[in-house]
């Protein structure tokens, strides 16, 4: 593969590619039903708090 | 056999000593002790033989470790190693590292201070070549950026990731070769600079040989982490072990992709670089920029996720818009780069790309600004009774302010004024003191009392008087250096009536006298405020608590501390 290749792949389907799972992994958090589940992730630090021993 | 015996029982495989075992592993320190002396000896250079010397010292040091802690009662009676207790965390390699924090960060502040005093009296560079401007400056942003901030980074990776996967860490003999190995690529580093070994890399000075001991350091502290997060008993995986999973992946593509270099000779310092010209330009800046944004940003992000909810005992404001934080960074920061080479031989779309994508940058990291401010929501009287708050809150601030100000510099238009300036001091010294640095100190000032069980900090008031010093030597060291910069901008653009530049290069530097002087008061102020943390780490460790008045007094008002009478109507 040459650069001139190597650069035309990047700024149409490498862009592409880049953007979409951009997209996708931004808007995952904000599916249904996922409150829940980050409010519960948000909270999960406040479980431990005596170095393991609790 | 219940859960626990299980895993007794394959620890105990793994922890089986034997004689034979322990002479194997003596016998490798000293067979590695020996090659090093031999390339001692073969060096061509003496930085090469100082520093194979030191190897060869270290070494002998892990040898004799090795042999005088072994137990050797419990190998003539032929005892398996006691396992390590799994319901309790592995916090040795944390203390370590929060104590190197420290000690990293005295020597790095302080060279800072000296050098800064150096641009105002250049008497000071002593006229020896050890001491000069150009071998100590490398030396103070290595210091504070790997060794004081690495060092955190590397205790605090270890704390959060066992708390946040409620299992112990994986690999101890891995995570204690991980923070050692890490000190010796500090010294080696810390040693070449001041023996004038350098790769003229900016931010990655270290020559080949110990840019590949840090590689192999970062790969094993990579398979620690990882692991740990493997053997983990939360089915999510929390947010800041994301961004410190990030920064420990990003950074070894980084320092291997920037570091491609030919050695002249396996016995010397010297190597050449892979890249050439412009080529090398940008390798050296996609590197550059990204060790800002994954070393100093994006695992400090981790920090902020972390012990900022717990210092104010509320979860993070949106745990979604933590998400986002993290995606538009990972996709955003690593294109950034060009914009350190505006109006160079660049190609003009390349800086155009680093320019734009810089501009983007600018509303995640605000997001998570406000991510970590809002956590505060309901809770903003903490500012006032909890100075580890404030230094939250501040290096917060601080995180926007320098997140603004970096895409606003990374404009063409703003770049032709403030590059090569001391307006990017500033901005860098707005980011580091300020973001880095306070959200540093708060966490060291979170884990202390917990990591070495005491009941809480020797005093909360020499915090709050470390808060003060540290802030107000912020605001003195970046105003000056942006009078200083945009000074300095102006003066070497202006072109008098004749077509010639109004001002040599030289008075631009005279003229710059009174802000390098405000500059170094400031930093004089920082290190005090952090000789503070010093005195008052040292006297909580010592198990002293001093007794004052708190942050906060409740008023009570006994005149209104009673029922209201009935008073008949008239």
């Amino acid at each position: 593969m040459t650069y001139d290749e190597v650069r035309h792949f990047a700024d149409s389907w490498g862009l592409i590619v880049m953007v979409a799972m951009f997209l996708l992994f931004i808007a995952w958090p904000f599916r249904k039903g996922a409150r829940h589940h980050h409010d519960e992730a948000a909270n999960m630090i406040f479980k431990d708090d005596d170095n393991g021993r609790s | 056999m219940d859960d626990h015996e299980r895993e007794r029982g394959s620890d105990a495989e793994q922890g089986f000593a034997t004689m034979d075992d322990l002479v194997l592993k003596a016998g490798g320190w000293l067979g590695l002790a020996l090659v090093a002396l031999v390339f001692a000896a073969l060096a061509v250079d003496t930085p090469f033989a100082v520093h194979m010397i030191i190897i060869a010292i270290t070494c002998m040091i892990a040898l004799w470790f090795r042999v005088s802690r072994a137990d050797y009662a419990g190998m003539a009676r032929g005892l398996l190693k006691m396992p390590a207790d799994q319901g309790a965390y592995d916090d040795d390699p944390v203390r370590w590292g929060v104590i190197a924090t420290i000690f990293w960060g005295v020597a790095g502040l302080a060279v800072g201070l000296y050098i800064a005093l150096q641009l105002a009296f250049p008497a000071l560079n002593l006229e020896i070549e050890y001491t000069s401007f150009g071998r100590l400056r490398p030396l103070h942003t290595s210091a504070v950026v790997f060794a004081f901030g690495g060092n955190a980074l590397i205790a605090t990776s270890f704390y959060v990731v066992q708390r946040t996967c409620r299992a112990r860490l994986a690999f101890p003999g891995a995570a204690r070769f991980v923070f050692w190995g890490y000190q010796l690529f500090l010294v080696l580093a810390a040693t070449g600079y001041l023996m004038g070994v350098t790769g003229a890399r900016e931010y990655a000075e270290p020559e080949w040989y110990v840019d590949l001991w840090l590689t192999i350091v970062w790969i094993v502290y990579f398979v620690v982490f990882v692991g740990t997060i493997v053997k983990r008993r939360e089915p999510h995986i929390y947010v800041a072990n994301w961004f410190y999973l990030s920064f420990i992946v990003t950074i070894a593509m980084l320092h291997i992709v920037n570091n491609l270099a030919v050695p002249a000779t396996i016995f010397g310092s010297k190597s050449y670089s892979a890249f050439a010209g412009v080529q090398d330009a940008l390798t050296q800046w996609w590197y550059g920029h990204n060790a800002v944004a994954f070393f100093l940003t994006v695992p400090f992000l981790a920090m902020m996720y972390y012990f900022v909810p717990k210092q104010a005992e509320r979860p993070i404001y949106s745990y979604r818009l933590s998400i986002l934080h993290f995606w538009s960074l990972i996709f955003l920061y690593i294109w950034a780069g060009p914009h350190h080479l505006h109006y160079t031989a660049l190609p003009d779309w390349a800086q155009t790309l680093g320019m734009v994508f810089s501009v983007v940058l600018w509303m995640p990291s605000w997001g998570g600004m406000i991510n970590g401010l809002m956590t505060l929501n309901g809770a903003w009287d903490k500012i006032r009774t909890d100075p580890i708050i404030r230094m939250m809150v501040v290096a917060l601030a601080f995180y926007g302010m320098a997140t603004f100000e970096g895409p606003m510099l990374s404009v063409k238009a703003f770049n032709s004024l403030s590059h090569y300036t001391e307006w990017t001091i500033a901005h860098v010294h707005a980011g580091a003191l300020g973001w880095n640095g306070m959200i540093t100190f708060a966490a060291v000032y979170y884990l202390v009392p917990r990591l070495w069980g005491r009941p809480r900090l020797y005093s909360l008031r020499m915090v709050n008087w470390h808060f003060w010093l540290a802030t107000l030597g912020i605001v003195f060291y970046a105003a000056s250096m942006w009078v200083a910069g945009i000074m300095q901008g102006l003066m070497w653009r202006e072109y008098g009536a004749d077509g010639y530049l109004v001002y040599s290069f030289a008075e631009t530097v005279a003229a710059m006298h009174p802000m390098y002087l405000i500059r170094a008061a400031g930093g004089a102020m920082y290190l005090a405020g952090f000789l503070l943390l010093v005195f008052n780490v040292w006297a909580t460790l010592a198990g002293r608590v001093r007794e004052e008045k708190p942050m906060t007094e409740t008023p009570h008002n006994a005149a209104a501390d009673r029922p209201l009478a009935p008073v008949p109507a008239e």
